[in-house]
């Protein structure tokens, strides 16, 4: 029998080989601002469990490298994963000095290019296995439970980042809310605005080349002039129209940052209605009009069901987009867990930045698989239906 | 008779950038009434000139290392040998795209530290994104009659690939460097936060000191920038879209 490498392995291995035996596993800081020492996976676990998770890298590794069944490599990365999971909370504990409060420990570069490397495996494997949207989205389900088991289980309280969250608890909640109003919130306003809009651009021949232009121009302006831009004109509303201070609009703060989301929603929003109505077929027009349907039967019953998977993927992009620069509105006092990033970064307190990033990029990433997930099953039902 | 209007449009427009970022003073007037209490209304802690020139040089160079790296992993997984990464690779991109600009550029900087480097590494990866999706389009939708062809031709694969496929795919590709172009300039802007040297600078400064001018002059000239160069771009990709004979989008 001879041993046949698959491609992606090689290169999986090469980055695990890399992590477990030359770079750091988790870093010891004496308090949360310096900078900190470097520990192996040996040094940082207790002397049972350390050359278990090695045993387990190497053997997950070679399971890369070789070309085995699609099965066991599946098996490999989720063992894998959740060994680096539940062992980086055991180093965290068994580093930090017995009644030391101050000591932190965060996980270190080999632990994220393990993640890293893992994740690539379980990532081909699961594209390989080409699963239906609804396997995604339980794929997604059970990841964002067991992470979520972890974390209410207590395993992972002696890390850092969770030290940094353990202080801040509710404010963490409260940004996070906060994160999740702005970046929903303006969506469904861009919707309710856009698809109006997108509809009349579409009807209008001669007003959709000006509509698209401004709302492309607004895309070019660099977010966080936009957020201070608004401050002037809505400071003004707030003082000038009455009520306008009673329905919580101020120039700073929550307000700027919605506006500013808002405006940047509406192109993605807009645009993907006039493409996809645009690529209704003529057939399909032509049909209802000799059925006798009106204008406005036609547009609900034939034209929006055709676009609507072209005006999801508007949508998705908009969310994607938003939960990402809802960050940005901490710059201007609009809250969001921007907050902990840039407080993190004016005090150079990197686990404080983690704990604003985290969330942000697992908020857009589950959010960018539910919406994929969603657009391929209207996508493909249509197909079904007009096959 | 309107032909000329949109080019009369842009050649003002270069005009007045070039005016405003080498001579401010003359517009001062013009912003004064947006400050308060008699701040300056023209960015006083650098020149404008230089900051955009380095404002567009970190554009520059993120966005070369990314068309280079884009086009070349666009080729590899469309190569026979590279062809089991595909799926996974556009996988990747799709993931990528998910980390937002400011996590990117927060957790950068434990890495390489403060200034222009974070930056470079947050563009980089924001710009691989759309060249790489539209190099992937451009080479995996050629006619297949020209690559047969070119096979029929007896020419090599690489003699295909520089002298049939790169350029036929031409026009798509720049289509995607214009894209990642115009996402830069507006991403380099938050690389301010972390002490990079981009026009980011003056909007944070006016943020800080509550001075609308500062605002309003750092987004404009990001912004016009931004639309002449998409422009440009535009144009160079109908230019090689009609040498190629294809349709640019």
């Amino acid at each position: 029998m001879t041993l046949r490498f698959d491609k992606l392995g090689v290169v999986i291995a090469a980055i695990a080989a890399y992590a477990a035996f030359a770079a750091p596993f988790a870093t010891f800081h004496a308090n949360r601002i310096v900078p900190g020492q470097a520990r192996s996976i040996l040094d940082a676990l207790p002397a049972t469990t350390g050359p278990l998770l090695l045993a387990i890298v190497i053997v997950a590794a070679l399971i890369a490298l070789l070309r085995t069944p699609l099965a066991l490599r599946l098996a490999a990365s989720v063992v894998a994963l959740v060994a680096l999971a539940l062992l980086i909370g055991v180093a965290g504990t068994f580093l930090t000095p017995a009644g030391n409060t101050f000591a932190r420990i965060s996980p270190a570069s080999g632990f994220w290019i393990l993640i890293f490397a893992f994740t690539l495996l379980l990532a081909d494997v699961l594209t390989r296995l080409n699963l239906p949207p609804s396997a995604r989205v339980g794929v997604l389900v059970v990841a964002a439970l067991a992470i979520g088991l972890l974390l209410m289980w207590g395993r992972w309280d002696s890390l850092s980042i969770l030290k940094e969250y353990s202080n801040r608890a509710d404010s963490f909640w409260a940004e996070g809310s906060k994160h999740l109003t702005l970046a929903l919130g303006s969506l469904l306003a861009a919707v309710i605005v856009g698809l109006p809009l997108g509809i009349l651009c579409h009807r209008v021949e001669s007003l959709r080349a000006g509509v698209l232009n401004v709302l492309n121009i607004i895309q070019t302006i660099p977010s966080i002039a936009l957020f201070g831009l608004l401050i002037a004109p809505l400071g003004w509303v707030a003082t000038h129209v009455p009520g306008a201070a009673a329905l919580g609009i101020r120039g700073i703060g929550t307000t700027p940052a919605f506006v500013a989301l808002f405006l940047y929603s509406l192109l993605p929003v807009v645009a993907n209605t006039v493409v996809g109505l645009a690529g209704v077929p003529r057939a399909a027009n032509d049909a209802a009009r000799g059925m006798g349907m009106t204008d406005r039967q036609r547009l609900f019953s034939v034209e929006f069901p055709l676009a609507f998977p072209v005006i999801l993927t508007g949508i998705r992009i908009v969310l994607v987009q938003n939960i990402g620069l809802a960050t940005i509105a901490a710059l201007i006092g609009g809250g969001g867990f921007g907050v902990f990033v840039f407080q993190g970064v004016g005090q150079t307190a990197m686990d404080l930045v983690l704990l604003g990033a985290v969330p942000t990029v697992a908020l857009a990433f589950a959010a960018a698989i539910i919406l994929d997930a969603v657009i391929e099953m209207t996508a493909t039902k249509r197909r079904v239906e007009t096959a | 008779m309107k032909a000329w209007l949109p080019l009369l449009l842009r050649l003002a427009l270069v005009v007045l950038l070039v005016a405003f970022i080498t001579s401010p003073g003359w517009f001062e007037p013009l912003l004064k009434p947006l400050t308060e209490n008699n701040a300056p209304a023209i960015y006083n802690q650098g020149s404008l000139l230089t900051l955009t020139l380095l404002h567009l040089r970190t554009v520059l160079i993120a966005t070369v290392a990314a068309t280079i790296v884009a086009v070349a992993l666009a080729i590899l997984v469309t190569r026979p040998a590279g062809a089991e990464f595909l799926p996974l690779s556009r996988s990747l991109v799709n993931i990528g795209q998910t980390f937002p600009p400011v996590a990117v550029l927060a957790l950068a900087v434990p890495a390489v530290g403060f200034g222009e480097k974070p930056t470079l590494i947050a563009l980089f990866l924001y710009g691989l994104l759309p060249i790489f999706e539209n190099a992937l389009t451009g080479l995996t939708t050629l006619p297949a009659n020209v690559v047969e062809a070119a096979r029929g031709a007896g020419m090599t694969g690489w003699q295909r690939l520089t002298k049939v496929e790169l350029p036929l795919s031409a026009p798509i590709i720049l289509g995607g460097i214009r894209l990642s172009v115009v996402i830069s300039l507006a991403t380099a802007t938050i690389g301010s936060t972390v002490a990079a040297r981009t026009l980011g600078e003056v909007i944070i400064a006016g943020l800080l000191s509550n001075n609308l001018a500062f605002i309003l002059q750092g987004g404009l000239i990001v912004a016009a920038l931004a639309v002449l160069i998409y422009d440009g771009l535009s144009a160079v990709e109908r230019y090689a879209a009609r040498r190629m004979g294809r349709e640019a989008d």
